[in-house]
């Protein structure tokens, strides 16, 4: 009965929120990064994209030119973009911290217009193909779920709550918690906070990375792919509440799900409907979701 | 003594350049706009402009003591900027024509700016069919292709071998609409049905929704009226959806090379499009395909570069014979009334409308196992001639066409 009001069979819903989870599950793992960075060091990570980008094209690279498939370009790539993240850390974020932050966020903005513009004179702008590494799917009474779709949304769900509990509940996550709030007690206690900054910062920037690597046989292999999400992604940490992982996780999947619906009742709005969600967020709750208010 | 140097030289240069006083400015000024950047870059892009600097060059603009400038600037797929652009250009900077200019709702609104300025526009990257419909006007050409041109072309073939039922993906701007239409009407006049179509925003990441909805449908056809990255990731998205496999085929309206190169032939192969130029049709065509491979990194030219190279080369040749530019109605005129030849196109015309008329070609993309050398990618299986390919000169509405 609801069904035939909305017009949509029941089945075509399903998929369709099947889908949007999927998507969720991008905008998460994205938005999981730009929290942790944003939470831990009060950088705006505008370099989030690129180095999105960075991880699919790490992986195509080391599938192309070293014959290293897919899932082991799943560890590899994190690191490397992980580790082009600790190098940018030293050599510049570093100087920016007693600043504004939006010192840090004109500069992450600059670094990301630069590296997608040496991607995209190496590369060109169509992208390049990579093969799915887990062909075939599984065909369900509503839709047909591609094997590698599921695997995506498994994956970040992993990684997801696991980034979660290391933060929230391990010893390592307290410590970081504590050197964001008070860095000179902390440092007082002997543990080297400035060497802990740059490793969360690599460690976010391998989360981007890792996007990346899981983007890659679904998406086009492109040097635009970050500059399309980031957008989106950003909309995702304010409605969530910026630093707040909880937020950015429970915020991606839902997001997903809003957007997956409205390509389905109103296609034509599915780039904006993020967008209006902020806005009415912003409106009700300005610190987002699950934001303290400052 | 070098000032004295300096000196004579802009002496000779000034004199040089009042015996040629004829052309606005001095030079006559060619402005490449295109996306430099975005989803459309590869497939005009600094590649376009490459191909309008060796038009001048092969034309042999130098020794013929014209003196010609080529200028190219993004304009982001964005109709605002790029009219800013075409204003500033036209009014400030003496840029005589504008060409290329993919992006069909860009291209509307540059097409009414050169007629309010009388200057000049080559279309050869827009593919809207309105613009030599009820948008034309007296300073645009029309070059490559147009939506007309690939409906039939695709959309034809398609319907006569059994795709009788239709389902369109189509970008939601001018070109996408103009698209979706005009095959809805080939498919039609042609036996077949529309099912259906969903539109969703230019430049989309993620079209497994879409693709959803379409599967939904049950039609044998999923039409892709959109194109650049937004093609390519649809037929991604749609061979891991399993469309092909649950019996639906998949038409590409608008499909480049650098499509092809992008997808790969294992996930691009058996499908059709239609094409204004494919690089590995004869000696010419190759041996530009080679010296554009050397200068942009690998990537062979499509066919919105090379007619870019075609239209600059027709261009050249109407204002030398007029040995004026000032007068942008003045010159198409002109370029209506020669026939057009060159290395790449052949022999050719325009059309009162502003329709250049050529054959096109329905080629097939290549399984993995049959492409032989870089980029071999598709082989052509139908020549449409000219006078098929494009639509007939009545039925455009354009106010340039007298009613008989």
């Amino acid at each position: 009965m609801l069904f035939e009001l909305i017009g949509i069979p029941p089945q075509a819903l399903f998929g369709q929120l099947l889908l949007g989870l999927i998507n969720g599950a991008f905008y998460a793992m994205m938005s999981l990064g730009l929290a942790v960075i944003f939470g831990l060091l009060n950088v705006i990570n505008f370099t989030h994209g690129a180095q999105y980008m960075m991880g699919a094209f790490a992986a195509w690279m080391l599938l192309e030119w070293a014959g290293i498939p897919y899932w082991g370009a799943l560890v590899l790539a994190p690191l490397i973009v992980g580790a082009t993240g600790v190098v940018m850390e030293k050599l510049l974020l570093k100087r920016l911290y007693h600043l504004d932050h939006l010192y840090g966020l004109l500069l992450t903005f600059g670094l990301a217009l630069m590296i997608e513009g040496v991607f995209r004179k190496q590369f060109g702008s169509s992208g390049l193909p990579y093969a799915n590494p887990l062909p075939g799917g599984t065909r369900l009474d509503f839709m047909f779920l591609p094997n590698y779709r599921a695997w995506i949304v498994i994956a970040s769900l992993v990684i997801c709550f696991g980034t979660w509990f290391m933060i929230e509940r391990t010893k390592l996550g307290s410590y970081l918690r504590a050197a964001t709030e008070r860095p000179d007690l902390v440092q007082a206690f002997g543990i080297n906070v400035p060497r802990m900054i740059t490793l969360t910062y690599g460690f976010g920037v391998g989360l981007a990375g890792l996007a990346g690597v899981l983007a890659a046989p679904a998406y086009n292999v492109s040097p635009l792919m970050g500059s399309n999400l980031i957008i989106i992604v950003f909309a995702v940490v304010v409605i969530g509440g910026m630093g707040s992982i909880l937020g950015a996780i429970i915020t991606g999947f839902s997001l997903g799900i809003i957007e997956g619906l409205t390509k389905v009742f109103y296609p034509e709005a599915s780039n904006t409907v993020i967008f209006i969600v902020m806005a009415i967020v912003l409106m009700v709750k300005p610190a987002g979701l699950f934001g303290t208010p400052k | 003594m070098r000032f004295n140097t300096l000196a004579v030289t802009t002496a000779a240069l000034l004199a040089a350049g009042s015996a040629h006083a004829q052309y606005s400015g001095g030079t006559i000024k060619i402005g490449v706009m295109n996306d430099q950047s975005g989803l459309y870059a590869d497939v005009s892009g600094p590649g376009g402009t490459w191909a309008a600097k060796k038009a001048v060059e092969d034309y042999g603009a130098a020794a013929k003591g014209l003196k010609v400038e080529v200028v190219f600037a993004d304009h982001q797929n964005k109709p605002d900027v790029g009219s800013n652009i075409a204003r500033q250009w036209y009014d400030v900077d003496g840029v005589d024509v504008i060409v290329d200019v993919p992006t069909s709702s860009v291209a509307l609104a540059i097409t009414q700016i050169a007629k309010e300025k009388n200057k000049v526009f080559l279309g050869s990257g827009p593919a809207s069919s309105d613009l030599t419909g009820k948008a034309c006007n007296a300073n645009f050409i029309h070059w490559t292709y147009d939506t007309w041109a690939l409906a039939n072309g695709t959309g034809k073939a398609i319907v006569q071998t059994g795709g009788k039922s239709w389902y369109f993906l189509t970008a939601d701007y001018a070109f996408g609409h103009a698209l979706e239409k005009d095959t809805g009407d080939v498919v039609k006049k042609n036996g077949g049905t529309v099912t259906g179509a969903v539109r969703h925003p230019l430049s989309t990441n993620d079209f497994s929704s879409f693709l959803l909805q379409a599967q939904a449908s049950k039609a044998q056809i999923v039409g892709l009226a959109n194109a650049g990255g937004d093609t390519i990731n649809s037929i991604k998205q749609a061979a891991e959806f399993g469309i092909v496999e649950g019996g639906q085929k998949l038409a590409g309206m608008l499909m480049f090379i650098t499509d092809v190169h992008a997808l790969g032939l294992k996930t691009a192969q058996g499908l059709n499009f239609t094409t204004a130029w494919y690089w590995d049709m004869n000696d010419n065509n190759r041996a530009f395909a080679k010296e554009f491979a050397a200068a942009n990194g690998g990537k062979h030219p499509t066919m919105v570069q090379a007619g870019i190279y075609s239209s600059v080369i027709h261009y050249l040749k109407a204002v030398e014979a007029m040995k004026a530019d000032a007068d942008g109605a003045a010159v198409v005129a002109k370029m209506k009334s020669i026939p057009t030849e060159d290395k790449l196109f052949g022999k050719g015309t325009i059309r009162e409308d502003g329709r250049h008329m050529h054959d096109m070609y329905l080629v097939e993309v290549k399984k993995p196992g049959e492409s032989k050398k870089p980029w071999d990618y598709v082989t052509v299986k139908k020549t449409i001639p000219a006078a098929e390919a494009f639509r007939p000169l009545g039925d455009g509405d354009c106010s340039l066409v007298k009613k008989s």
